[in-house]
């Protein structure tokens, strides 16, 4: 061990006197971080130091804290684009003025907006000033031999007297003995024995900090080479990973096609299982189960996909995160030739799947026909005459249309959402509000208006909403959280204590003196060093004793 | 199966009731306290009251027990649940406490706290038991929830002590005077009470730790993404960094002693703000209130 006095103990500015002097007990109690920050008459220097103080102070640190805290409360408030993009694009048409306004305000990416971004990047500014000199003198410390028997003793919150055991030496040894088998560092100088205890404490505390740098450099390093995709996969068809296959897909600053494993996922047949719950009536899914079929390497294997079981393939996640019915829907020109058939997938508005869809028919007819879709899974007419879904199991699986006529959009390539048909440009031929209903059972066939040709509800399949997910900072931020864990609680459960003892007295008064001190508080000293020295004061062997 | 729901909710009213005459009984005897300096000593009414309160407690278990029974699962999936499970862990930790420390002066908040907040679930937010929708079938659940309750009332305790703290060092600072504040002369000086309360709050913060880590990893496996910015996962964060604030102020000049304690406060309203206005009448994915 080497033994050197760290030359220059550390604190932050504005470390609270009662943590502060423990690292120097003989320091003047006025070390280099009491210094009053002063303001005025700064040379640029000056005024840089002064800044770098001001910004890696503990006051700086709360406040920053603070206010992360308050800058994110809004990001509950306002709906985000990440979390919640329906809410931001309801709000832009109910609202378009406060849309405006929050836009400016960046308050639809509040995390990732300039002013969180500042808060925090200065919070750990701050944070890594801070850890990086505590870091070295922490080094130095746990290189050096336990701190100098401090001048003041009459300022140490514990001192006590023993007898001797043997001799002066032999007591000396018994002491150092009993201090070892605390697990005390212990020193011995003439006839002054020095002992620490606890360093674990530091390091737990920077290992926690230094795991906060690793969670952040993490998502901003790997988070470039993260990607994401949704997909929506009908009973029966298959799809490539590869980005042309996903219905929407984001992508890091970093990602190269490459990264993509060329897998293929099909999904063969989606099992939800209801129950009712009896006193509201209302159903409720206890079970989503997708059987899929997983093609990789040139071998393909069966999977069951559930909610909180992902699949993993070729580096990346499949999660299940929606599912629905895809009614076949089946159009035929005059002639009788099919120009349409294929399931749709309907999005579910309701507990009882009462579903939403589109279907676009830009070719094959004498003009386009779009049609707006309805799906009930278990049909039943209401008082108003309305149709509504009692059970989301299809025991009466029943479609109603709205079909238009006109220009569908399709070809000025803003076709975008396939959920969608830009009623206002067309001309309504049947449906609501037509005298014309169109009320499909399976195998009902509807003649379009003015001999456009047919539409056929032809059959029923469900489908799923897939997530594909590469996740570059998974292992990044898990690693760091471990280490965060793991040093949060080393560091709280730890106390670091020093123990000096000393002779004290001549000829045959002669005894040994204890002191003792903790770094913060430590309501548990007393009682502590105090088995310390019944241990020493009793007649088992120093090694045996236990820890305290 | 409903009927074991429907002792369990009589246990909770029983339990109710029983805290309430453990309530009156604290505040007697802080009422009762007669000193005209220094120390008090507490009046007979705190045995009492203190054995009330551990009778209501194994009802208020019982309780907790028959509603788990009756689910067929961890009694905390829905609001209701998770508030009969929270009190329980409230007054379990303060009961805890009382072994090692003499807490019962806060005894009248800590008791009063739970009626209230038994009161506001059991006839607001009951619902019948159901089972689970697929998303909250996974045991990164239980442990989240789990030590989301647990970190709640270490949270809770140490909110109580700090609130104790700031009237404690008006009165030392002379500032509170007269009859209605002798009770005070029954709690420990302010500086032990910010002691304790520290040690409750960080012991609240490593289960809230907990309770991020393995939120993140549960939202990993239903959601495919351990972290969104959620409106839950927004306030989880912000009740994180401001006891992060709080054990900071705690070892910072000038902000010891009240600062820490009132952002303490803060840091617990923000808990119960979580509970109650975020799972009410926020959107988001953590829709499990049941109502
Ligand atoms: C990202 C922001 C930060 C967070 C979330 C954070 C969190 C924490 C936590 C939880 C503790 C107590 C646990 C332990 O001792 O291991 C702690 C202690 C500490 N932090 Fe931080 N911290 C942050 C930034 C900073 C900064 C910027 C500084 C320097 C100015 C700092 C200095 C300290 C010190 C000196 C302690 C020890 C206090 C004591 O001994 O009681 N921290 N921090």
């Amino acid at each position: 061990m080497v033994s050197r006095q760290p030359s220059k103990p550390y604190q932050p500015d504005g470390i609270h006197e009662s943590v502060e002097p423990f690292d120097a007990p003989n320091a003047p109690v006025k070390n280099r971080m009491d210094e009053p920050v002063r303001g005025p008459k700064l040379g640029p220097f000056e005024f840089l130091r002064f800044a770098w103080r001001l910004l890696t102070s503990m006051r700086t640190a709360i406040v920053l804290l603070v206010l992360v805290a308050v800058a994110a409360i809004p990001g509950s408030i306002v709906p985000q684009r990440l979390a919640d993009p329906n809410g931001v694009s309801n709000l832009k048409a109910s609202d378009p003025n406060l849309y405006n306004i929050y836009e400016s305000l960046q308050l639809f990416d509040v995390f990732t907006s300039v002013w969180f971004s500042a808060i925090y990047v200065l919070l750990f500014i701050s944070l890594i000033g801070c850890i990086l000199p505590r870091i070295r003198h922490h080094w130095t410390v746990l290189r050096s031999a336990p701190a100098e028997t401090p001048r003041t003793w009459t300022r140490l919150p514990f001192r006590d007297k023993t007898a001797l055991v043997g001799s002066v030496d032999e007591s000396l040894d018994r002491a150092a003995a009993v201090l070892r088998s605390a697990r005390y560092r212990v020193v011995r100088d003439g006839n002054t024995i020095r002992a620490e205890f606890g360093y674990l404490r530091e390091t737990g505390n920077l290992t926690f900090h230094i795991a906060l740098v690793g969670i952040l450099a993490t998502l901003a390093f790997a988070g470039g080479f993260s990607w994401h995709g949704q997909r929506a996969l009908i009973e029966g068809q298959s799809f490539t990973n590869q980005l042309s296959s996903y219905d929407t897909f984001n992508k890091g600053r970093w990602f190269a096609d490459s990264q993509m494993s060329p897998y293929a996922v099909g999904l063969t047949k989606f099992t939800p299982k209801y129950v009712k719950d009896e006193t509201k009536g209302t159903w409720m899914p206890i079970d989503f189960t997708a059987d899929m079929t997983v093609t990789e390497n040139g071998t393909t294997e069966a999977k069951t996909l559930k909610v909180n079981q992902p699949l993993h393939v070729g580096g990346s996640e499949i999660y299940l995160l929606g599912n629905g019915f895809a009614p076949i829907i089946t159009v035929r020109n005059p002639a009788g030739e099919i120009v349409f058939s294929q399931p749709v997938p309907f999005i579910s508005q309701d507990a009882n799947l009462t579903s939403v869809g589109v279907v676009k028919v830009p070719d094959g007819l004498a003009e386009q026909v779009g049609m707006q879709g309805f799906f009930y899974p278990s049909a039943v007419k209401l008082d108003s005459g309305a149709l509504s879904s009692d059970n989301p199991e299809p025991t009466k699986p029943t479609v109603t249309f709205n079909i238009y006529k006109g220009d569908l959009g399709l070809d000025d390539g803003s076709s975008g959402n396939v959920f969608q048909l830009p009623i206002d440009k067309l001309t309504q031929l049947a449906g609501r509000h037509t005298g014309k209903t169109v009320v499909l059972e399976p195998g009902d066939t509807f003649a379009i208006p003015e001999g456009l040709g047919t539409v056929e509800f032809t059959g029923l399949t469900r489908y799923v909403g897939l997530e594909i997910r590469h996740d570059a900072t998974q292992l990044g931020v898990g690693l760091s959280a471990a280490f965060l864990v793991a040093g949060l609680l080393a560091s709280l459960a730890t106390r670091r204590r020093r123990v000096w003892v000393r002779v004290s007295g001549t000829g045959a008064s002669r005894s040994l003196e204890w002191g003792a001190q903790s770094r913060g508080d430590d309501p548990g000293l007393d009682a502590a060093v105090g088995r310390l020295l019944t241990k020493f004061s009793g007649t088992g062997s120093p090694d045996k004793i236990g820890r305290t | 199966m409903s009927d074991l729901a429907t002792i369990s909710l009589i246990a909770t009213y029983s339990a109710m009731a029983v805290y309430t005459f453990a309530f009156v009984l604290f505040t007697v005897d802080l009422a009762g306290r007669t000193a005209t300096d220094g120390e008090s000593k507490p009046t007979r009414w705190l045995r009492s009251a203190m054995a009330l309160t551990w009778l209501g407690w194994i009802i208020h278990f019982a309780a907790d027990i028959m509603r788990g029974i009756a689910a067929h699962r961890v009694p905390w999936a829905n609001m209701f649940e998770f508030g009969l499970t929270a009190t329980l862990a409230l007054v379990g930790v303060y009961l805890g406490v009382s072994l090692f420390r003499d807490v019962r002066f806060v005894g009248s908040f800590i008791t009063g706290f739970a009626i209230l907040a038994l009161g506001i679930v059991a006839t607001n937010f009951y619902v019948a038991v159901t089972p689970l929708p697929p998303a909250l079938q996974d045991y990164w659940l239980v442990i989240h929830v789990f030590v989301a309750v647990l970190g709640t009332g270490f949270f809770a305790t140490g909110a109580a002590l700090s609130s104790a703290q700031l009237f404690q060092s008006r009165r030392e600072a002379g500032k509170l005077n007269g009859r209605n504040w002798r009770f005070l002369t029954a709690f420990p000086h302010a500086e032990s009470l910010e002691a304790l309360a520290y040690r409750l709050n960080v012991i609240g913060f490593v289960f809230w730790t907990f309770t991020v880590i393995a939120g993140a990893i549960w939202a990993e496996h239903a959601w495919g993404r351990y972290w969104g910015w959620d409106t839950k996962e927004v306030w989880s964060f912000v009740i994180w960094v401001l006891f992060a604030g709080y054990i900071h102020a705690r070892a910072t000049r000038g902000w010891r002693g009240n600062p820490a304690a009132i952002l303490n406060l803060i840091g617990f309203a923000a808990v119960v703000f979580n509970f109650t206005i975020v799972n009410l009448f926020f959107k988001g994915l953590h829709v499990y209130s049941g109502l």
